[in-house]
């Protein structure tokens, strides 16, 4: 039994010894680099919440060698980038680009921190009027200065 | 001082509106780009006959019908049965394209089921595909007599789109 299991565990150590290192992703690093950067931007749309360079879905595969065929044919980011839309819209893009249908998408946000800093100052004057309207007559100044004095001479003993 | 008092309702209903058109559309479904474009060219092999080709260029003159389909996929043999109806009503052509598929499951599918295609084209590394923006087949497409792509819909066609916006867009397509 002893044996066995010696024989076993010395041909299992040889065959890793045999195991080769895991091959290279890409030949070319540089070009790899720029799909990454490239696919990190993009949408998958089969697995819609992963980037195309996460996603081991089929068609992120081919849209991934698409693209490194792209980067081989000389096309700059932008021009694989409109590869893209052409085919699937802007939905494939992460960042949508800002044309008349998304300008609420990117000012929208403003807006309403304007309408809100509005509202903060409006609220604010009005607080501040109410405030200020209340007239002291002479009676309570004399009253506070006593109230003040009074206070004075306790802290001093 | 009583329409202050509403506000906070008014704000919650409004986004109870938002929401619940948010929940009611598919995310699935991406609005084309490709519609009122030209159908993009390719020519690769047919599926029955692999020394001919097709080009959609062939198609030229009439409005036609282009379905993305695979024999691996679930949905196009759900899709199929209608596909047939299609076929039968002679409303127009129906050509295939056979998406990243093997060429005898294709035609043992197609054998089984019954074959609604005037013919396949065989993409088979999905580079056409790419070009016609496909990412879940099976999508179907309706192309006008100059080569335009009037319509697309991803997903399985049922009775229902075929006899709400199939046919009548065929139709009106096929008057001018």
């Amino acid at each position: 039994m002893k044996l066995i299991l010696l024989i076993a565990l010395c041909i299992l150590s040889f065959g890793s010894s045999l195991a080769k290192d895991a091959a290279p992703l890409a030949d070319d690093p540089v070009i790899e680099q720029r799909l990454i950067s490239i696919s990190e931007e993009m949408r998958c749309l089969v697995c819609q919440n992963e980037s195309l360079s996460g996603s081991r879905s089929d068609l992120a595969n081919d849209l991934r060698r698409e693209i490194r065929t792209l980067i081989k044919e000389g096309k700059s980011d932008e021009q694989i980038r409109n590869f893209m839309v052409e085919r699937y819209g802007d939905f494939v893009l992460y960042r949508p680009p800002v044309k008349p249908i998304t300008w609420l998408l990117w000012i929208g946000p403003f807006i309403i921190l304007l309408i809100g800093i509005v509202g903060l100052l409006t609220y604010l004057r009005r607080r501040n009027e109410a405030v200020s309207n209340i007239a002291l007559s002479d009676d309570d100044n004399k009253r506070i200065d006593a109230l003040l004095n009074n206070k004075n001479e306790k802290g001093a003993l | 001082m009583k329409v202050k008092f509403l506000l906070p309702l008014l704000l919650f209903i409004v986004l109870v509106i938002f929401l619940a058109i948010g929940l009611n559309r598919d995310p699935q479904e991406v609005p084309s780009p490709l519609i009122n474009k030209p159908a993009p060219a390719f020519e690769i092999p047919q599926l029955s006959e692999a020394k001919q080709s097709f080009s959609p260029a062939s198609m030229k003159g009439q409005v036609w019908i282009l379905n993305v389909w695979a024999s691996w996929c679930v949905a196009c043999r759900e899709e199929h049965p209608v596909l047939v109806e299609l076929a039968k009503s002679k409303i127009a052509p129906i050509i295939g394209l056979d998406y990243k598929d093997k060429r005898e499951d294709a035609l043992t599918m197609l054998a089984m089921q019954g074959n609604p295609y005037l013919l396949s084209a065989f993409d088979a590394d999905g580079r056409v595909g790419i070009d016609y923006g496909v990412y879940g087949v099976p999508e179907t497409y309706v192309i006008d007599k100059a080569g335009m792509i009037r319509f697309k819909h991803i997903g399985p066609i049922t009775m229902n789109i075929l006899n709400q916006k199939i046919y009548p867009l065929i139709s009106e397509l096929q008057k001018s």
